[in-house]
Formats: C-alpha cells, sequence, structure tokens
C-alpha cells in the first residue's frame, strides 16, 4: 500500500468518471507473489480446508499447467498477455474477526460500504435484504442469518460451507462448471479464495433476495470467487450480485466460476450489476472480467434466469449459460452490455437443450460508445433427445458516435427436427431526430442519450429486482459519459 | 411592450442551401400568430431555425427572444428558457413510457426556472387534469413516447406537453396535419386554452382548417423563404378560396 497517496491523487482526478475508485488502507495477509502448488497449499491453510478440498484444488492446478498457459483467443477481444506468476493469489484483511453483528466490523469497511452507497445497517433495517459481503477474499460480516436458518436457508461464505456443510460442497462443486471446462474456470479451481454458498431446501421460497457485494481492494490480487447455488425440489431463490471495484492504474484479473443447480420444480434468478473499472478514456488500466457462470435446470420443470447489466471492466468475457437437463426446464437469458471509451465485450449466453419440451429465451442489448467493441456471442444447441425444444433471441445493438463496433455471432446446432429456433438481430443508432426531439423538452445532449438507452434497454432492466433496476438505470447514465457531444 | 420573439433579416441554410431568405416577424405577448405558405416555401425550416436543430444555420439576420440573442443557446436552453416546438412528425423513443419523458422534461424546465421538482404523486395528480382536457387516457399517457400512435394521438400528446411546459413562446408546425375533425377541435381547445396575455404562439400551417378553431391575430403568407403578405385572419380565407398563385406567390 507503499502508493496510496499517489492513488489517491489520481481518484480525486478521476472521481468524476468514476465514483468508485478508492482504495480503503487496511492492512493485508496476503500470499507470496507467483503461483505455484505452494500458494494452493497456503490458500488451502489459511482457510483450514479438509484433505480432499486440497487435492481436488491440486488436481486442477496440474491440469492448469497443462494447458500451458494457453488461453482462448475465440473471443473477439484483445489484450496483452497475462504473467500469471506476476500476481497475488490471497489477501484477506489481516484481522479475520468472528463476527456476531455489523458493530464488530472494522469501521473502515463500513466507511468503504458507505461510499458505495450501501450501508450494511441500513440495508439490514430498511431493505430486508441478507447481505453476504465479500470484502477482497474473506467475507467479514452476514446478516439476517436467523430469519433465513427458520428457513432451512444456508446463505454463508463458501469457505464455511466447506466446514459447516461438506457433503452438499462435495457433491455439487465442479458438478457443473467441471474443472477442465475452460483455462478461466480450472485456474479458479485451483486458487478459488471465497465466494457465497446457498442451500434452499426442498418445498422453501427464499424469504428474501439474497445479494452480495464483491469489491476488489489489494492491488495486484486477482479476485477468483466461487459461487454455488443449489436449489433443491420445489424452491425458489432470487440471488443479486453487485460489483464496484477501486480505481487501478494496472489490469487486474477477475476469472470467477458461477454454479447454479436447479432440481425438480425448482426456480433460481440470478441477477448482475457489473460495474468493475473500466479503464480510463484512453483504455489505460481497468479489470479483465473472464467469468464462468452456469446453470444447470436438473430437475423437471425447473427454471433458471440469468439477468445481467454489464457496464464495467476493460474487457468482459462471459457466457451465462443455462444446460436444460430436465424435461420442461426454461432457461432465460437478459442482458444489457454497455462499453465506452476502449471497453471490449465479448459477451453472450449458451442454452443447451436436452430434456423435451424445454424452452429458451435470450434477450441481448449491447450499447458500444466511443471506439468500443462489443459482440454478441450465443449458442443454442439443441440435442436429439430435446423434442418439441423452442428457443427465441432477440440480439439488439445500439452504436454512439461512428467510432465503435457492435457483433453478433450466433451459433445455432439442431439435432432434433421437431425444435423451433427463432432469432431476430437488429442495429440501430440514435437519430437526431430523437436527440432534437428530447433536447427540445428541455433535455441535456447526455440526459437525452441516458433516456433514449435506458428505453432501448427496458425490457432487459424490467426483469431486475426493483433496488437494483434503479441503481442499473442510474449506471446507465455514468456509463456513457462523455460518449455524446 | 417588447415583443416575445423578434426575427430581423433572418437568412439560414440546410444542408449549404439558402431556404430562408430575409424574414422579418415580430410576436409580441397575447399574439397568436399565423405563417401559411405552400410546401417548399421554408415554413418548417423556420420553425427548426427557432428551435436549434444541427445543420439548420443563420447565415445573416438576428432572433431576438425576449431580448436575448437565441441563436446563441444550446436547443434545450432554448426550451427550458420557454420556447416549445410542436413537432410535425414527432418521433418514436422505444421503450421511454411517456410519462417518464414528461417528468423528466418538466423537472428540467422547472429546475431552470428556480422551481422545486415535483414528486412523483405532485406530478402525476397534474398530468392527470391536463390529459382528461385533452380526452386521453392514462394508458395512451403510459405508453412509450409515440410508438404506435395515430397521427391523433402523436398531435395530442404534443399538445399535452405543451400543456405541462407551459412555453412562452409556442411554435405549432403542422397541428392540424393529419387530424380527423374530432381530433382537430380537441387539439385547437388545447391550444385555445392556453392562450395567455404573457404566451405567444407561432401556428405554422398549410391549410387554414385550423385557423377556423384557433383565430389568429394576424396571419403572414411565407414563400420563396419571405414572408410576402401579412394582414388578419382575413388573408387565411383569402388563400383558402384563391389558392396561394393568385396571391402573387410562387408554388414550389
Amino acid at each position: 500500500m507503499a502508493d496510496v497517496s499517489e492513488t489517491e491523487t489520481i481518484n480525486q482526478a478521476t472521481t468524476e468518471r468514476y465514483k468508485y475508485g478508492f482504495v480503503t488502507d487496511i492492512e493485508s495477509d496476503t500470499a507470496p507473489k507467483g503461483l505455484d502448488e505452494s500458494t494452493i497449499r497456503f490458500i488451502s491453510d489459511k482457510k483450514e480446508e479438509p484433505e480432499w478440498l486440497l487435492e481436488w484444488r491440486l488436481k486442477a492446478f496440474r491440469m492448469w499447467q497443462e494447458l500451458g498457459e494457453e488461453e482462448p483467443s475465440w473471443a473477439k477481444v484483445s489484450f496483452p498477455k497475462i504473467d500469471y506468476q506476476d500476481a497475488y493469489y490471497y489477501s484477506a484483511p489481516k484481522e479475520k474477526p468472528l463476527l456476531e453483528s455489523l458493530d464488530d466490523v472494522d469501521p473502515k469497511l463500513l466507511e468503504t460500504y458507505n461510499k458505495l452507497g450501501i450501508p450494511l445497517q441500513e440495508q439490514k433495517m430498511l431493505a430486508g435484504v441478507a447481505v453476504d459481503a465479500v470484502f477482497d477474499s474473506v467475507s467479514v460480516a452476514t446478516t439476517f442469518k436467523e430469519e433465513l436458518s427458520k428457513h432451512g436457508v444456508i446463505f454463508c461464505p463458501i469457505s464455511e460451507a466447506v466446514q459447516k456443510h461438506p457433503e452438499l460442497v462435495k457433491k455439487y462443486l465442479g458438478s457443473v462448471v467441471p474443472t477442465a471446462d475452460n483455462f478461466y474456470a480450472t485456474l479458479n479451481s485451483a486458487v478459488f479464495t471465497d465466494g457465497s454458498f446457498v442451500y434452499i431446501p426442498e418445498g422453501v421460497r427464499c424469504p428474501m433476495e439474497l445479494s452480495t457485494y464483491f469489491r476488489i481492494n489489494a492491488a495486484e490480487t486477482g479476485q477468483f470467487e466461487r459461487t454455488l447455488i443449489v436449489a433443491d425440489k420445489g424452491s425458489y431463490v432470487s440471488y443479486l450480485e453487485g460489483c464496484t471495484a477501486p480505481m487501478r492504474d494496472e489490469h487486474q484479473l477477475h476469472a470467477a466460476v458461477v454454479e447454479l443447480v436447479a432440481l425438480d420444480d425448482a426456480e433460481i434468478k440470478y441477477s448482475t450489476v457489473q460495474n468493475w473499472y473500466p479503464g480510463d478514456e484512453n483504455g489505460k488500466g481497468g479489470i479483465y472480467n473472464f467469468v464462468t457462470k452456469r446453470g444447470a435446470c436438473r430437475g423437471k420443470n425447473s427454471k433458471i434466469s440469468w439477468t445481467q447489466v454489464e457496464t464495467g471492466s476493460a474487457i468482459t468475457w462471459k457466457y451465462p449459460s443455462c444446460i436444460l437437463q430436465g424435461d420442461n426446464s426454461v432457461g432465460e437469458f437478459y442482458s444489457i452490455a454497455i462499453t465506452n471509451n476502449y471497453q471490449q465485450a465479448d459477451t453472450g449466453t449458451k442454452m443447451i437443450h436436452m430434456g423435451k419440451n424445454t424452452k429458451s429465451r435470450i434477450i441481448s442489448k449491447g450499447i458500444s460508445a466511443g471506439h468500443a467493441d462489443s459482440t454478441y456471442r450465443g449458442l443454442v444447441k439443441v440435442m436429439p433427445g430435446a423434442t418439441g425444444a423452442r428457443n427465441f433471441t432477440q440480439c439488439d445493438s445500439l452504436l454512439i458516435g461512428d467510432q465503435c463496433g457492435a457483433h453478433t455471432v450466433p451459433y445455432i446446432e439442431v439435432r432434433n427436427k421437431t425444435a423451433q429456433v427463432e432469432h431476430e438481430a437488429t442495429t440501430s443508432k440514435i437519430s437526431d431526430e430523437q436527440l432534437l426531439y428530447c433536447r427540445q423538452r428541455g433535455l441535456s445532449e447526455e440526459d437525452a442519450t441516458t433516456l433514449i438507452v435506458n428505453g432501448f434497454c427496458r425490457q432487459v432492466l424490467q426483469e431486475l429486482p426493483m433496488e437494483f433496476a434503479v441503481e442499473a438505470q442510474k449506471l446507465v447514465g455514468i456509463s456513457l459519459e462523455g460518449s455524446v457531444g | 411592450m417588447a415583443p416575445i420573439l423578434e426575427i430581423k433579416d433572418l437568412h439560414a441554410t440546410v444542408d449549404g442551401k439558402e431556404v430562408l431568405k430575409g424574414i422579418n416577424l415580430a410576436i409580441n405577448p397575447g399574439e397568436v400568430h399565423a405563417v401559411m405558405g405552400p410546401n417548399g416555401s421554408g415554413k418548417s425550416t423556420l420553425s427548426y431555425v427557432l428551435a436549434g436543430r444541427n445543420g439548420y444555420e443563420v447565415t445573416k439576420g438576428s432572433i431576438l427572444y425576449k431580448g436575448a440573442d437565441l441563436t446563441a443557446m444550446e436547443p434545450e436552453i432554448r426550451a427550458r428558457e420557454g420556447i416549445f416546438l410542436a413537432f410535425q412528425y414527432p418521433v418514436e423513443i422505444p421503450g421511454v413510457a411517456g410519462t417518464t419523458f414528461l417528468k423528466t422534461a418538466y423537472n428540467a424546465v422547472r429546475k431552470h426556472r428556480g422551481e422545486k421538482e415535483l414528486d412523483a404523486m405532485q406530478f402525476l395528480k397534474l398530468v392527470r387534469e391536463k390529459q382528461a382536457e385533452l380526452d386521453m387516457t392514462d394508458d395512451m399517457v403510459r405508453r412509450p413516447v409515440n410508438v404506435g400512435f395515430s397521427g391523433g394521438e402523436k398531435k395530442r400528446y404534443e399538445m399535452l406537453q405543451m400543456a405541462m411546459l407551459e412555453p412562452a413562446l409556442a411554435i405549432l408546425d403542422e397541428t392540424d396535419s393529419g387530424l380527423d375533425i374530432d381530433a382537430l377541435k380537441t387539439v385547437a381547445d388545447g391550444i385555445n386554452r392556453l392562450r395567455a396575455p404573457d404566451r405567444a404562439m407561432l401556428m405554422i400551417t398549410h391549410y387554414q382548417r385550423l385557423l377556423g378553431y384557433v383565430v389568429p391575430d394576424i396571419v403572414h403568407v411565407l414563400a420563396g423563404g419571405k414572408i410576402v403578405r401579412s394582414g388578419d385572419k382575413s388573408l387565411a380565407l383569402e388563400l383558402e378560396k384563391e389558392g396561394y398563385a393568385v396571391l402573387g406567390t410562387e408554388a414550389a
């Protein structure tokens, strides 16, 4: 934390553009730089993990080594080669407290949350939202435990779940995103530090929205979150994930894995607002967001719905997907991806239809401004057994200015004659007439742009839970600052 | 009494081509002026120049609005200062609810005037009052701005915005076009309700039809980028009977 003052100066100069850019001065307990087996053992040891999990990590690490740092290259993104040895893989607030209440939380952490506009106290009292706040890699506060436990809902850091519910973790961890799935998922499996674990028992409708706030803090620490949500038969849960990150000059890697499992008649709604630091207006800095998110509709009549608002990160590489195994299961993907300045986003979804009468729906809204490049990449795959499968895909792109790009890459593979697959795509620009109309009514050009873009995104915004929708609409405006005029 | 709008020897180009060629016009508070003329005479260009549309360049002359140089103001400043243009072809804004649009505009204007922004409840109450006067339903007002609206609905939504924003100078560009007789009466009533001693209106129209319901104080004939005749309301009737050609104006 030697250059905190310098960072602060940078922050002050740039907070107009990115108001969440700041660094909290808390001592970190950090693993030595670099990545080898001893790093894995360090992490596992810090977390007092059982032997089976250490073995699981080591197996993943060896697999990753065999990949020879061959990152996937098919996405339409470009970035300098990442030196995986030049990073820290574990960092935790030094005095990890075992907290009974928020009063025990380090005041500096609370201050950080206040700057982010997410005062836990207030949330606890007003919003009725249980918050498992991830600060760097260790969860420091969990609320509403009692209310949740009354319903038998388990909502805790995954490291805690490993200790208290090993049978559940062992059964489902890696069952949706296998260790060998892809380069970043393999890396995550080896070094994941923390994340959330949710289990909703049979027949339970989770009494509140669950949410987690992720933050990257210590310098050069990649974040390897691991989230696992299991909805048992006939249960329902809505999970919200929101991210902001402090200002950074060097690139930071974020390679999370999220696994969802929905059993018979269960439903999981997973919403994300992603606002990692996107880099400055010249393309310097910013987070690399290489995330693997996948849900398995394992049971009949199950449903998984992904909604994402992606406004941040220098590079986004993310395809929240659904494997529709159970008969009559439903997968949904609603996405807004906004790229400005030199941001790159290659995002979309995969809908794999396996069960009979499975349905999927994809609504993607891509907005590009400045010199940004945005790609929708989606796969709809209908397997031979998926009789009566249906898919509807709608991809709309909106361009602001004449230096940006929008690309749509749909892959469709159908191996059952009864399947119905629809794909619609549009590309449009904000018209001069629309801008004039708004400005003639007193709106500034920026406000007019925000309004028009929010209208363009409406179909997706209305899928978000209320409090997130409001935040997301504000984000749309913030993300597009400086893109007009 | 100082005029609200004072145009002197106004020349303007669209995409480099001169369309307005020396317009002189002064409108006092409380007055309703009609500008009539054949297609291509520059009527819509005049309205866009007053609104400040990109690509519509003033090359000579001056426009004073409440004594200030209008050409120096951005379009949104003109709007906040009280200039309202009811568009001939109101544009669609998909996904933006009519009420949201109206509220954003309304509060932008109020803020500029140093007035307190209204909260959602106060605002809705006000909209309901105004929409009832224009025979508009909640559903019509809530739908995305102009999306799928009929010609009459679009014009009524323009009138609703005008009623909410209470401009000092309203410019109505072919507000009568595309309206059946019932809608025309509703819209005309809306305009008449807004006639006020401190408000001026400029009605741009091809036909005399609307002027039967909204009786202007002064009628101007625009042809070839210039005002070639001005007179009272009888001039409009004369035009209707005789056509533009008889008045020595050239149809485009």
